[in-house]
Protein backbone atom coordinates (compact mmCIF):
# COMPACT_ATOMS: atom_id res chain seq x y z
CA UNK A 1 0.00 0.00 0.00
CA UNK A 2 0.97 3.74 -0.27
CA UNK A 3 0.02 7.12 -2.21
CA UNK A 4 -3.24 6.31 -3.81
CA UNK A 5 -3.99 7.43 -7.44
CA UNK A 6 -6.46 10.63 -6.99
CA UNK A 7 -9.50 11.00 -8.81
CA UNK A 8 -9.81 15.37 -9.75
CA UNK A 9 -13.65 16.42 -11.05
CA UNK A 10 -13.06 19.45 -13.09
CA UNK A 11 -15.77 22.45 -13.32
CA UNK A 12 -15.93 24.85 -15.95
CA UNK A 13 -16.75 27.68 -15.22
CA UNK A 14 -17.53 31.20 -16.86
CA UNK A 15 -18.23 34.46 -14.90
CA UNK A 16 -18.95 32.71 -11.88
CA UNK A 17 -21.41 29.98 -12.96
CA UNK A 18 -20.75 26.09 -13.95
CA UNK A 19 -21.05 25.71 -17.26
CA UNK A 20 -21.25 22.25 -19.54
CA UNK A 21 -24.34 21.71 -16.97
CA UNK A 22 -24.19 19.83 -13.49
CA UNK A 23 -26.87 17.83 -12.91
CA UNK A 24 -26.74 16.41 -9.74
CA UNK A 25 -29.92 15.07 -8.44
CA UNK A 26 -30.51 16.62 -5.26
CA UNK A 27 -28.40 20.19 -5.49
CA UNK A 28 -30.33 23.14 -4.80
CA UNK A 29 -28.32 25.56 -8.15
CA UNK A 30 -26.41 23.44 -10.34
CA UNK A 31 -24.55 26.42 -11.47
CA UNK A 32 -23.02 27.49 -8.09
CA UNK A 33 -19.37 26.17 -7.98
CA UNK A 34 -19.55 26.25 -4.69
CA UNK A 35 -22.17 24.20 -3.90
CA UNK A 36 -20.80 21.87 -6.75
CA UNK A 37 -17.13 21.39 -5.55
CA UNK A 38 -18.66 21.03 -1.63
CA UNK A 39 -20.75 18.36 -3.06
CA UNK A 40 -17.41 16.68 -4.99
CA UNK A 41 -15.19 16.93 -1.58
CA UNK A 42 -18.67 14.90 0.27
CA UNK A 43 -18.22 12.24 -2.52
CA UNK A 44 -14.58 12.51 -0.79
CA UNK A 45 -12.80 13.17 -4.32
CA UNK A 46 -8.89 13.96 -4.23
CA UNK A 47 -8.84 17.44 -5.43
CA UNK A 48 -10.93 19.66 -7.56
CA UNK A 49 -10.37 21.67 -10.15
CA UNK A 50 -11.38 24.85 -10.95
CA UNK A 51 -10.92 26.15 -14.84
CA UNK A 52 -11.77 29.57 -15.72
CA UNK A 53 -13.12 30.16 -19.13
CA UNK A 54 -14.06 33.64 -18.38
CA UNK A 55 -13.56 36.19 -20.98
CA UNK A 56 -13.79 39.50 -19.82
CA UNK A 57 -11.79 40.90 -16.97
CA UNK A 58 -14.77 41.81 -14.38
CA UNK A 59 -15.42 38.19 -14.78
CA UNK A 60 -12.36 37.37 -13.64
CA UNK A 61 -12.70 39.41 -10.02
CA UNK A 62 -15.91 37.04 -9.95
CA UNK A 63 -13.69 34.60 -10.09
CA UNK A 64 -11.44 35.56 -7.27
CA UNK A 65 -14.40 35.93 -5.12
CA UNK A 66 -15.30 32.20 -5.97
CA UNK A 67 -11.85 30.86 -5.22
CA UNK A 68 -12.19 32.57 -2.02
CA UNK A 69 -15.59 30.99 -0.94
CA UNK A 70 -14.39 27.39 -2.37
CA UNK A 71 -11.55 27.50 -0.16
CA UNK A 72 -13.38 28.39 2.77
CA UNK A 73 -16.07 25.33 2.47
CA UNK A 74 -13.45 22.79 1.08
CA UNK A 75 -10.73 20.94 3.24
CA UNK A 76 -8.72 19.50 0.29
CA UNK A 77 -6.55 20.88 -2.80
CA UNK A 78 -8.15 23.31 -5.24
CA UNK A 79 -5.74 23.37 -8.64
CA UNK A 80 -7.07 26.93 -10.53
CA UNK A 81 -6.36 27.54 -13.94
CA UNK A 82 -7.45 29.52 -17.00
CA UNK A 83 -6.33 32.99 -18.08
CA UNK A 84 -2.88 32.42 -15.59
CA UNK A 85 -0.88 34.74 -17.27
CA UNK A 86 1.79 36.42 -15.18
CA UNK A 87 3.08 35.84 -11.36
CA UNK A 88 0.70 38.61 -10.01
CA UNK A 89 -2.24 36.39 -11.75
CA UNK A 90 -0.72 33.18 -9.64
CA UNK A 91 -0.43 35.07 -6.42
CA UNK A 92 -3.26 36.51 -6.65
CA UNK A 93 -5.42 33.28 -7.11
CA UNK A 94 -2.85 31.41 -4.14
CA UNK A 95 -3.80 33.99 -2.02
CA UNK A 96 -7.69 33.75 -3.13
CA UNK A 97 -7.05 30.21 -1.55
CA UNK A 98 -6.11 27.91 -4.50
CA UNK A 99 -3.56 25.22 -3.88
CA UNK A 100 -2.43 25.04 -6.82
CA UNK A 101 -2.37 27.11 -10.11
CA UNK A 102 -2.49 25.81 -13.53
CA UNK A 103 -0.30 27.67 -16.26
CA UNK A 104 -1.08 26.70 -19.90
CA UNK A 105 -0.75 29.01 -22.98
CA UNK A 106 1.34 31.78 -21.08
CA UNK A 107 3.62 29.19 -20.64
CA UNK A 108 4.49 28.81 -23.79
CA UNK A 109 4.68 32.20 -24.74
CA UNK A 110 6.72 32.70 -21.94
CA UNK A 111 8.34 29.38 -20.89
CA UNK A 112 10.53 31.55 -17.81
CA UNK A 113 6.88 32.44 -15.93
CA UNK A 114 7.36 28.25 -14.99
CA UNK A 115 11.04 29.15 -13.56
CA UNK A 116 10.07 32.38 -12.31
CA UNK A 117 6.66 31.20 -10.69
CA UNK A 118 7.92 27.78 -8.79
CA UNK A 119 10.88 30.02 -7.84
CA UNK A 120 8.88 32.19 -5.93
CA UNK A 121 5.77 30.17 -4.75
CA UNK A 122 7.29 26.38 -5.01
CA UNK A 123 7.08 23.73 -7.67
CA UNK A 124 4.27 22.26 -5.44
CA UNK A 125 2.02 24.61 -6.72
CA UNK A 126 3.03 25.18 -10.23
CA UNK A 127 0.94 23.00 -13.08
CA UNK A 128 1.76 23.25 -16.16
CA UNK A 129 -0.91 22.28 -18.76
CA UNK A 130 -0.66 20.71 -22.05
CA UNK A 131 -3.28 20.40 -24.89
CA UNK A 132 -2.21 18.40 -27.31
CA UNK A 133 -3.26 16.62 -30.22
CA UNK A 134 -1.80 13.69 -32.82
CA UNK A 135 -0.36 14.96 -35.85
CA UNK A 136 1.75 13.06 -38.81
CA UNK A 137 3.74 10.20 -37.42
CA UNK A 138 7.58 10.68 -37.75
CA UNK A 139 9.70 7.83 -38.63
CA UNK A 140 6.79 5.72 -38.07
CA UNK A 141 6.51 6.79 -34.62
CA UNK A 142 3.37 8.86 -32.88
CA UNK A 143 4.17 12.13 -32.43
CA UNK A 144 1.60 14.88 -30.63
CA UNK A 145 2.21 18.73 -30.89
CA UNK A 146 1.12 21.18 -28.51
CA UNK A 147 -1.97 22.90 -29.43
CA UNK A 148 -3.80 26.72 -28.60
CA UNK A 149 -6.95 28.36 -28.95
CA UNK A 150 -9.04 25.10 -27.69
CA UNK A 151 -6.88 22.70 -30.23
CA UNK A 152 -7.16 25.02 -33.42
CA UNK A 153 -4.07 26.25 -33.16
CA UNK A 154 -0.67 24.26 -33.79
CA UNK A 155 2.15 25.49 -32.52
CA UNK A 156 4.96 23.50 -33.61
CA UNK A 157 6.09 22.08 -30.17
CA UNK A 158 6.22 18.49 -29.28
CA UNK A 159 4.35 17.48 -26.36
CA UNK A 160 6.63 14.88 -24.79
CA UNK A 161 9.68 17.35 -25.16
CA UNK A 162 7.65 20.18 -23.91
CA UNK A 163 6.99 18.44 -20.57
CA UNK A 164 10.46 17.17 -20.31
CA UNK A 165 11.71 21.18 -20.53
CA UNK A 166 8.39 22.31 -18.22
CA UNK A 167 9.48 19.73 -15.08
CA UNK A 168 13.03 21.24 -15.67
CA UNK A 169 12.18 24.60 -15.41
CA UNK A 170 10.36 23.57 -11.98
CA UNK A 171 6.78 22.55 -12.87
CA UNK A 172 5.25 20.43 -10.05
CA UNK A 173 2.91 18.52 -12.14
CA UNK A 174 1.64 18.08 -15.46
CA UNK A 175 -2.05 18.03 -16.88
CA UNK A 176 -2.24 16.49 -19.92
CA UNK A 177 -5.20 16.92 -22.26
CA UNK A 178 -5.81 15.20 -25.18
CA UNK A 179 -7.70 17.82 -27.49
CA UNK A 180 -8.09 14.91 -29.98
CA UNK A 181 -10.45 13.10 -27.10
CA UNK A 182 -11.70 16.15 -24.96
CA UNK A 183 -15.38 16.18 -24.95
CA UNK A 184 -15.55 12.40 -27.04
CA UNK A 185 -16.32 10.06 -24.07
CA UNK A 186 -13.87 7.88 -26.07
CA UNK A 187 -11.08 7.39 -23.20
CA UNK A 188 -8.14 9.15 -23.13
CA UNK A 189 -5.35 8.89 -25.37
CA UNK A 190 -3.01 6.33 -23.84
CA UNK A 191 -0.25 6.65 -26.03
CA UNK A 192 0.40 9.98 -25.56
CA UNK A 193 0.15 9.68 -21.52
CA UNK A 194 2.42 6.55 -21.37
CA UNK A 195 4.89 8.77 -23.71
CA UNK A 196 4.91 11.88 -20.93
CA UNK A 197 4.48 9.78 -17.56
CA UNK A 198 7.54 8.24 -18.88
CA UNK A 199 10.00 10.84 -19.75
CA UNK A 200 8.94 12.91 -17.03
CA UNK A 201 9.70 12.18 -12.70
CA UNK A 202 7.17 14.35 -11.54
CA UNK A 203 3.16 13.48 -11.42
CA UNK A 204 1.11 13.54 -14.34
CA UNK A 205 -2.67 14.09 -14.46
CA UNK A 206 -4.28 12.38 -17.61
CA UNK A 207 -7.43 14.50 -19.39
CA UNK A 208 -9.78 14.41 -22.20
CA UNK A 209 -12.35 11.76 -23.30
CA UNK A 210 -13.56 9.91 -20.05
CA UNK A 211 -16.64 8.54 -20.84
CA UNK A 212 -16.70 5.41 -18.59
CA UNK A 213 -15.03 3.80 -15.62
CA UNK A 214 -12.93 1.62 -17.77
CA UNK A 215 -11.37 4.78 -18.56
CA UNK A 216 -10.27 6.14 -15.52
CA UNK A 217 -8.99 2.45 -14.84
CA UNK A 218 -7.10 2.91 -18.07
CA UNK A 219 -5.66 6.11 -17.48
CA UNK A 220 -3.61 4.65 -14.85
CA UNK A 221 -3.11 1.39 -15.49
CA UNK A 222 -1.77 1.35 -19.80
CA UNK A 223 -0.93 5.23 -19.44
CA UNK A 224 0.90 5.41 -15.96
CA UNK A 225 -0.97 8.62 -14.68
CA UNK A 226 -0.55 9.70 -11.16
CA UNK A 227 -4.25 11.04 -11.39
CA UNK A 228 -7.35 11.25 -13.62
CA UNK A 229 -9.40 14.32 -13.94
CA UNK A 230 -12.94 14.34 -15.21
CA UNK A 231 -16.33 16.20 -15.71
CA UNK A 232 -18.95 15.09 -17.70
CA UNK A 233 -19.06 12.05 -15.75
CA UNK A 234 -19.20 12.62 -12.66
CA UNK A 235 -21.46 16.34 -13.26
CA UNK A 236 -24.59 14.46 -14.64
CA UNK A 237 -24.25 11.84 -11.96
CA UNK A 238 -23.96 9.18 -13.98
CA UNK A 239 -21.31 7.91 -11.97
CA UNK A 240 -19.89 9.27 -8.20
CA UNK A 241 -16.97 9.87 -7.36
CA UNK A 242 -17.18 6.62 -4.73
CA UNK A 243 -18.80 4.11 -7.54
CA UNK A 244 -15.81 5.31 -9.36
CA UNK A 245 -13.16 4.69 -6.66
CA UNK A 246 -14.63 0.86 -5.87
CA UNK A 247 -14.72 0.07 -9.33
CA UNK A 248 -11.00 1.13 -9.77
CA UNK A 249 -10.01 -0.62 -6.41
CA UNK A 250 -11.71 -3.66 -7.81
CA UNK A 251 -9.23 -3.59 -10.25
CA UNK A 252 -6.27 -3.20 -8.43
CA UNK A 253 -5.52 0.57 -8.48
CA UNK A 254 -4.96 1.66 -4.39
CA UNK A 255 -7.08 4.74 -3.87
CA UNK A 256 -8.41 7.00 -1.23
CA UNK A 257 -11.62 5.23 0.24
CA UNK B 1 -13.78 29.11 26.21
CA UNK B 2 -13.01 30.29 22.43
CA UNK B 3 -9.38 28.99 21.43
CA UNK B 4 -7.17 32.12 19.95
CA UNK B 5 -4.92 30.97 17.57
CA UNK B 6 -1.85 32.92 15.85
CA UNK B 7 -0.90 31.35 12.48
CA UNK B 8 2.36 32.61 12.00
CA UNK B 9 3.01 34.41 8.97
CA UNK B 10 6.57 34.92 7.21
CA UNK B 11 5.51 35.74 3.72
CA UNK B 12 5.73 32.57 1.87
CA UNK B 13 2.83 31.55 0.55
CA UNK B 14 -0.51 31.27 1.23
CA UNK B 15 -1.77 30.70 5.20
CA UNK B 16 -5.85 31.10 3.77
CA UNK B 17 -6.59 27.19 3.91
CA UNK B 18 -5.27 27.25 7.10
CA UNK B 19 -6.90 29.58 8.63
CA UNK B 20 -10.44 28.67 7.33
CA UNK B 21 -9.63 25.37 7.73
CA UNK B 22 -8.83 26.12 11.96
CA UNK B 23 -12.27 28.49 12.22
CA UNK B 24 -14.11 25.42 10.02
CA UNK B 25 -13.30 23.57 13.62
CA UNK B 26 -14.34 25.64 15.91
CA UNK B 27 -11.50 28.13 16.59
CA UNK B 28 -12.57 31.49 18.13
CA UNK B 29 -10.10 33.73 16.63
CA UNK B 30 -7.31 33.54 14.01
CA UNK B 31 -4.90 35.60 13.30
CA UNK B 32 -2.61 35.58 10.55
CA UNK B 33 0.83 37.53 11.79
CA UNK B 34 4.66 37.68 12.94
CA UNK B 35 3.43 39.99 15.38
CA UNK B 36 4.80 39.35 18.66
CA UNK B 37 2.33 40.82 20.69
CA UNK B 38 -0.22 39.08 18.92
CA UNK B 39 1.28 35.33 19.23
CA UNK B 40 2.25 36.13 22.55
CA UNK B 41 -1.67 36.77 23.14
CA UNK B 42 -2.50 33.42 21.04
CA UNK B 43 -3.95 30.26 23.14
CA UNK B 44 -2.23 28.19 20.32
CA UNK B 45 0.67 28.59 17.71
CA UNK B 46 0.59 26.91 14.52
CA UNK B 47 3.79 27.65 12.07
CA UNK B 48 3.12 26.41 8.58
CA UNK B 49 5.37 26.86 5.64
CA UNK B 50 5.40 26.14 1.45
CA UNK B 51 8.21 26.94 -0.97
CA UNK B 52 11.63 26.42 -0.90
CA UNK B 53 13.57 26.11 2.33
CA UNK B 54 16.12 28.76 1.95
CA UNK B 55 13.97 31.44 0.98
CA UNK B 56 11.68 30.50 4.50
CA UNK B 57 14.49 30.56 6.29
CA UNK B 58 16.06 33.59 5.77
CA UNK B 59 12.09 35.55 5.82
CA UNK B 60 11.86 33.80 9.37
CA UNK B 61 15.26 34.85 10.59
CA UNK B 62 14.49 38.33 9.05
CA UNK B 63 10.82 38.08 10.59
CA UNK B 64 12.66 36.65 13.76
CA UNK B 65 9.67 34.25 13.51
CA UNK B 66 12.29 32.18 15.14
CA UNK B 67 12.21 33.83 18.39
CA UNK B 68 8.17 34.02 17.93
CA UNK B 69 8.53 30.03 17.46
CA UNK B 70 11.22 29.93 20.64
CA UNK B 71 9.05 32.39 22.37
CA UNK B 72 5.56 29.98 21.87
CA UNK B 73 7.26 26.35 22.96
CA UNK B 74 9.22 27.65 25.50
CA UNK B 75 7.71 30.94 27.90
CA UNK B 76 4.36 30.56 26.86
CA UNK B 77 4.26 27.25 26.38
CA UNK B 78 1.09 26.46 24.32
CA UNK B 79 0.32 23.57 21.98
CA UNK B 80 2.50 24.66 18.74
CA UNK B 81 1.56 22.68 15.66
CA UNK B 82 4.11 22.65 12.52
CA UNK B 83 3.31 21.93 8.93
CA UNK B 84 5.15 21.07 6.39
CA UNK B 85 7.90 23.08 5.38
CA UNK B 86 7.18 24.23 9.27
CA UNK B 87 8.43 20.97 10.26
CA UNK B 88 11.47 20.63 8.03
CA UNK B 89 12.65 24.37 9.41
CA UNK B 90 12.69 22.74 12.99
CA UNK B 91 15.27 19.90 11.89
CA UNK B 92 19.46 20.97 12.06
CA UNK B 93 19.58 20.74 8.30
CA UNK B 94 18.27 20.36 5.09
CA UNK B 95 19.41 19.20 1.57
CA UNK B 96 17.49 21.62 -0.23
CA UNK B 97 19.28 24.36 -1.92
CA UNK B 98 22.82 22.61 -2.30
CA UNK B 99 22.29 22.96 1.88
CA UNK B 100 20.52 25.57 4.23
CA UNK B 101 20.59 26.01 8.31
CA UNK B 102 17.80 25.30 9.94
CA UNK B 103 16.09 26.09 13.57
CA UNK B 104 18.07 22.97 15.44
CA UNK B 105 14.80 22.64 17.76
CA UNK B 106 14.56 18.68 16.49
CA UNK B 107 18.01 17.38 15.89
CA UNK B 108 18.04 15.82 12.27
CA UNK B 109 17.67 16.57 8.74
CA UNK B 110 16.03 16.97 5.88
CA UNK B 111 16.79 14.45 3.05
CA UNK B 112 15.82 14.68 -0.81
CA UNK B 113 13.46 11.84 -1.91
CA UNK B 114 15.92 10.77 -4.46
CA UNK B 115 15.41 10.35 -7.68
CA UNK B 116 15.31 7.70 -8.85
CA UNK B 117 12.82 6.24 -6.08
CA UNK B 118 11.67 3.13 -6.28
CA UNK B 119 9.02 1.03 -4.32
CA UNK B 120 9.93 -2.31 -2.56
CA UNK B 121 8.62 -3.96 -5.93
CA UNK B 122 10.41 -1.73 -8.24
CA UNK B 123 7.94 0.62 -9.10
CA UNK B 124 8.93 3.55 -10.14
CA UNK B 125 7.82 6.90 -8.11
CA UNK B 126 7.34 10.58 -9.06
CA UNK B 127 8.81 13.02 -7.32
CA UNK B 128 7.08 15.40 -5.33
CA UNK B 129 5.95 12.83 -3.05
CA UNK B 130 2.02 14.00 -4.10
CA UNK B 131 -0.96 13.08 -2.69
CA UNK B 132 -3.15 10.65 -0.40
CA UNK B 133 -0.43 8.57 1.55
CA UNK B 134 -1.45 6.04 4.64
CA UNK B 135 0.27 7.44 7.72
CA UNK B 136 1.06 4.83 10.77
CA UNK B 137 1.01 6.11 13.79
CA UNK B 138 3.74 4.97 16.21
CA UNK B 139 2.37 6.09 19.36
CA UNK B 140 -0.90 7.25 20.93
CA UNK B 141 -1.33 11.04 21.27
CA UNK B 142 -4.14 13.31 21.60
CA UNK B 143 -3.29 14.51 18.02
CA UNK B 144 -4.49 11.29 16.93
CA UNK B 145 -7.76 10.71 18.71
CA UNK B 146 -10.28 9.75 16.73
CA UNK B 147 -8.05 9.04 13.51
CA UNK B 148 -7.89 5.39 12.67
CA UNK B 149 -4.08 4.25 12.11
CA UNK B 150 -3.22 4.54 7.93
CA UNK B 151 -5.77 6.76 6.92
CA UNK B 152 -4.73 8.65 4.37
CA UNK B 153 -3.47 12.45 4.46
CA UNK B 154 -2.78 14.72 1.65
CA UNK B 155 1.14 15.35 1.12
CA UNK B 156 3.22 17.30 -1.19
CA UNK B 157 7.01 18.05 -0.88
CA UNK B 158 9.97 16.60 -2.55
CA UNK B 159 12.32 16.22 0.78
CA UNK B 160 11.52 14.46 4.16
CA UNK B 161 12.50 14.89 7.99
CA UNK B 162 14.34 12.32 9.66
CA UNK B 163 14.66 13.06 13.37
CA UNK B 164 17.58 11.66 15.02
CA UNK B 165 15.53 11.10 18.07
CA UNK B 166 13.25 8.19 17.13
CA UNK B 167 10.98 8.30 20.21
CA UNK B 168 10.27 11.27 19.25
CA UNK B 169 8.44 9.68 16.22
CA UNK B 170 4.70 10.10 16.15
CA UNK B 171 3.84 8.84 12.64
CA UNK B 172 5.50 7.63 9.60
CA UNK B 173 4.62 7.62 5.77
CA UNK B 174 6.33 4.97 3.53
CA UNK B 175 7.42 6.36 -0.33
CA UNK B 176 10.20 4.45 -1.11
CA UNK B 177 11.74 5.65 2.01
CA UNK B 178 10.18 5.42 5.63
CA UNK B 179 9.83 9.21 6.47
CA UNK B 180 9.16 10.71 8.95
CA UNK B 181 5.18 12.22 8.96
CA UNK B 182 4.55 13.23 12.17
CA UNK B 183 6.97 14.05 15.26
CA UNK B 184 5.81 15.01 19.30
CA UNK B 185 7.60 16.71 22.01
CA UNK B 186 6.42 18.01 25.11
CA UNK B 187 3.78 20.83 23.23
CA UNK B 188 5.26 20.32 19.69
CA UNK B 189 3.39 18.14 17.02
CA UNK B 190 4.75 18.54 13.82
CA UNK B 191 3.45 17.34 10.45
CA UNK B 192 4.92 16.74 7.29
CA UNK B 193 1.28 16.17 5.69
CA UNK B 194 -1.77 19.07 5.38
CA UNK B 195 -4.31 18.67 7.74
CA UNK B 196 -5.77 21.86 6.36
CA UNK B 197 -6.00 19.93 3.03
CA UNK B 198 -6.68 16.39 4.33
CA UNK B 199 -10.36 16.16 4.58
CA UNK B 200 -12.16 14.23 7.30
CA UNK B 201 -9.14 13.09 8.47
CA UNK B 202 -7.33 16.53 8.77
CA UNK B 203 -9.61 18.59 10.00
CA UNK B 204 -10.34 15.85 13.04
CA UNK B 205 -6.45 16.40 13.60
CA UNK B 206 -7.19 20.43 14.06
CA UNK B 207 -9.99 19.87 15.82
CA UNK B 208 -7.78 17.78 18.56
CA UNK B 209 -5.11 20.42 18.21
CA UNK B 210 -7.58 23.34 19.45
CA UNK B 211 -8.62 21.00 22.27
CA UNK B 212 -5.17 19.83 23.43
CA UNK B 213 -3.28 21.19 26.50
CA UNK B 214 -0.37 20.47 25.10
CA UNK B 215 0.51 17.43 27.48
CA UNK B 216 1.41 14.20 26.20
Amino acid sequence: MGLAKRIIPCLDVDNGRVVKGVNFVDIRDAGDPVEIAMRYNEQGADEVCFLDITASSEGRETTVHTVEQIAEHVFIPLTVGGGIRSVEDIRTMLNAGADKVSINTAAIHNPELVRESAQRFGSQCIVVAIDAKRVADVDGLPRWEIFTHGGRKPTGIDAVAWAVRMAELGAGEILLTSMDRDGTRNGFELGVTRAITDAVDIPVIASGGVGTLDHLVEGITLGGADAVLAASIFHFGEFTVPQAKAYMAARGIEVRR
Amino acid sequence: MKVRVAVIDYGMGNLHSVASALQHVGAGEVVVTHDAELIRKADRVVFPGVGAIRDCMSEIRRLKCDELLAQALTEQQVPVLAICVGLQALMDRSEENGGVDCLGIIPGEVRYFGNPLADASGQRLKVPHMGWNEVRQHRDHPLWAGIPDMSRFYFVHSYYVHAEDRSLLAGSVEYGVTADAALARDNLFAVQFHPEKSAAAGLTLLKNFLEWNGQC
